[in-house]
């Protein structure tokens, strides 16, 4: 495997609430490679979005990154000063967001919204924007960008500025692009026009891509990798197939039992039972253990995360294990 | 959650208590005379239970005043923009079934499920369920249709209690007594797996899924006969979509509702659905049972919408070979003449361009709208 280009380590992000602190990411550790695809896992409250929005420095308060380490290049972000973190943003790492209309500034025009990229990080001339911009809009697959240059967002279909937004992030060639449920409020049609052109635009640019979305199916056209989370923990990383067809963790399990895909038509779905519990309220021990049906007394204490390579998890009782698995979890 | 309320018979929806005798719609008119279609000759026809007969929806905007006053001065004609949502559908649910309507944003899926419940009135053509006409005068004239919107958040009222929220509609109609609203509504609570208490609370104090499930439980409260679901499923996680989905399959069997399945998820109508309607621009494209259109699709659309679905394989292992189908949707607005496909379809000729296919029967128990239908070997 290529250098590492981001290293989150023990990453912890809590939110003030009237009931207490509320650790919405909660010891979350992993890697991303130059050139690597992530796919980012979890439902609503599980803390995706907001580890994402922690790597770039985006926790306002009442939240705070409350401990741990996000290395780019083996530069710390954590604690570093506001005017150093713009320089970053937006050349270095970039980030899409899932909603493209509160993205995109609805007065200007798409040319004035990239030359502001640009020239928040350069004092590139006119020509060479527009040369630039060009650019990018045609490698995200909008057609006649000349045209488009001159539009507002309104007059543009949700694909298409989801496309601009992505352009966008694009710009100015960073090495590591965060994506943050970029297709969820598309079509399918047009989700998989961007899903390919994400793919060919990765392998082309060499970036890092973290993908962000609650969607197995989605993030497995992409990610080589998956990281899952619970309630604010990554319970089980691994490399997608692998996750997929043997999770360890019983959440992932669930997870992927519900898919109205695996299950015979007109027949019940496996559910996982309950709802998510409140990050102020956790159970102690494993989060997950008022749902599980492996559940144990061991729950009652927080499994630590057991490594064994390629994969990770966080769980007492892991599913799907096979001998060499286990051996390897056993000396890690 | 296991035991529904019982409704002896499905017909009995109109006797103030939820049971006893069974009424026939059309012999009792004293009940709520208003709701039952005894004019017109309605005739009760099991496999035309819900039965959407020509529908077309269109809605205009006429332009602003400087608009048409600037057009005027210039000598040119003021146009009125017409939006052709829904355009000269046909649908017959047979009583019990299940039928899937699939489509993208803006094809119409929704504006005809809205024709469909009586919330919105046609442009042309009529809805009729079991026989009866499902508005009349403009107005809905049945309860025995409910609809279940996509948006647990927006549909729920926070002010009212839950308790308030389900018993409304009932008294309204008379279908419940306001002594026995209290009870009728625990009743309903708790056949959609919510406990009894709920009814006190209000609806920021749940979660989304069982917010879902109190619109359900509202809906069901009308005793209807049919229901319109439309995303029913959509902005839940999958966790406690799939929750919800089974509650729609218990609930179903339990009370042999009718149901009309809106959805753009392909797996979740899959997983609902006896059959399919695939809706491409204001029309139905192919229609047939579910499992011959998602193995066999004939529609290119069709085969385009299931090829750019992301897709776990049936081991777990992700299917990264997706095709994704060129273009946008077109402006219904101004639709393309023709085939409101071929400029998007692979397989596209001359006369896709000029002429617009009609919904045809291309095999036993299958229709699509198109002149060159994809053959059977092709899976």
């Amino acid at each position: 495997m290529s250098e590492v280009l981001l290293q989150v380590r023990d990453l912890a992000t809590e939110f003030a609430t009237r009931s207490g602190p509320a650790r919405a990411v909660d010891g979350v550790s992993f890697d991303v490679h130059a050139g690597e695809i992530i796919g980012l896992v979890g439902e609503s409250g599980s803390g995706k979005s907001v580890t994402g929005y922690s790597i770039l420095g985006l926790i306002d308060p009442p939240g705070r990154v409350a401990a741990g380490s996000v290395k780019l290049d083996g530069q710390e972000l954590v604690g570093m000063p506001h005017s150093q973190l713009r320089a970053l943003r937006g050349r270095r790492i970039a980030m899409v967001f899932q909603d493209p209309m509160s993205t995109l500034n609805a007065v200007l025009k798409v040319s004035t919204q990239m030359k502001l990229a640009m020239r928040a990080h350069g004092n590139p001339s006119k020509q060479e924007m527009r040369q630039r911009s060009l650019q990018a809009l045609a490698k995200v697959g909008i057609p006649d960008p000349e045209r488009r240059l001159d539009a507002y967002p309104h007059e543009l279909s949700g694909g298409m500025r989801q496309r601009v937004a992505i352009a966008i992030a694009f710009l100015n060639n960073p090495g590591l692009v965060i994506c943050d449920e970029p297709t969820t409020a598309l079509d399918v049609s047009i989700q998989a026009q961007i899903l390919i052109e994400m793919r060919t635009l990765v392998r082309e640019a060499g970036v890092s891509l973290v993908w962000i979305s609650h969607d197995l199916a989605t993030v497995s056209v992409l990610a080589s990798r998956l990281l899952v989370m619970y309630a604010g923990r990554l319970i089980e990383e691994g490399p997608t197939a692998e996750v997929l067809r043997r999770p360890h963790h019983p959440y992932t399990q669930g997870l992927i039992d519900s898919l109205p895909s695996r299950a015979a038509p007109g027949k019940d779905l496996l559910q996982i039972p309950g709802s998510t519990p409140s990050l102020t309220a956790l159970p102690s021990g494993c989060a997950f253990k008022d749902r599980c049906a492996h559940a144990t007394t061991a729950c009652d204490t927080a499994p630590a995360q057991t490594i064994a390579p390629p994969r990770t998890w966080r769980c007492h009782h892991p599913l799907n294990m096979d001998a060499a698995t286990a051996v390897l979890a056993a000396t890690s | 959650m296991s035991a529904a309320p019982g409704r002896p018979q499905a017909s009995s929806h109109h006797s103030p208590k939820g049971e006893g005798i069974p009424v026939s719609p059309n012999t009792d008119p004293k009940v709520s005379p208003a709701v039952h279609g005894t004019q017109h000759g309605a005739v009760s026809d099991p496999a035309r239970f819900i039965a959407l007969d020509a529908i077309t929806r269109r809605f205009s905007s006429i332009p602003p005043f400087s608009e048409r006053l600037a057009k005027r001065i210039t000598g040119q004609k003021a146009s009125t923009t017409v939006v052709h949502a829904v355009e000269d559908v046909s649908l017959v649910v047979a009583k019990g079934e299940t039928l899937g309507l699939v489509g993208e944003s803006g094809c119409g899926k929704s504006t005809l499920g809205r024709v469909a419940a009586g919330i919105l009135g046609a442009t042309m053509g009529e809805t009729r369920i079991d026989g009866a006409a499902v508005m009349r005068d403009g107005r809905k004239a049945t309860t025995r249709i409910q609809m279940v919107f996509q948006d647990p958040f927006a549909s729920l009222n926070p002010r009212m209690r839950i308790g308030d929220t389900i018993a409304e509609g009932p008294i309204a109609h008379g279908l419940v007594k306001k002594s026995e609203a209290a009870a009728d509504v625990v009743r309903w609570l708790q056949a959609v797996g919510l406990d009894a208490d709920a009814a006190q609370r209000f609806p920021h104090q749940f979660s989304g899924g069982q917010r879902q499930r109190v619109a359900i439980a509202r809906a069901l409260a009308m005793r209807p006969d049919a229901l319109i679901c439309d995303e029913p499923v959509a902005s839940l996680d999958v966790s406690i979509q799939a929750q919800i989905i089974n509650l729609f399959l218990q609930l179903r069997r339990d009370l042999n509702l009718t149901m009309l399945f809106i959805s753009h998820d392909l797996s979740v109508v899959r997983h609902v659905s006896d059959r399919v309607a695939i809706m491409y621009l204001g029309r139905i494209v192919e229609l047939g049972a579910t499992e011959d259109i998602f193995q066999r699709p004939r529609h290119p659309y069709t085969r385009a919408l299931l090829d750019s679905a992301p897709r776990l394989a049936a081991d777990g292992a992700p299917v990264q070979e997706i095709q994704p189908i060129s273009g946008e949707l077109p402006s219904p607005i101004d639709p393309p003449p023709g085939c409101a496909f071929h400029q998007r379809c692979a397989f596209a000729q001359a006369r896709c361009q000029q002429e617009r296919p009609l919904l045809r029967q291309v095999d036993h128990h299958r229709e699509a709208a198109c002149h060159f239908p994809l053959q059977e070997t092709n899976t």
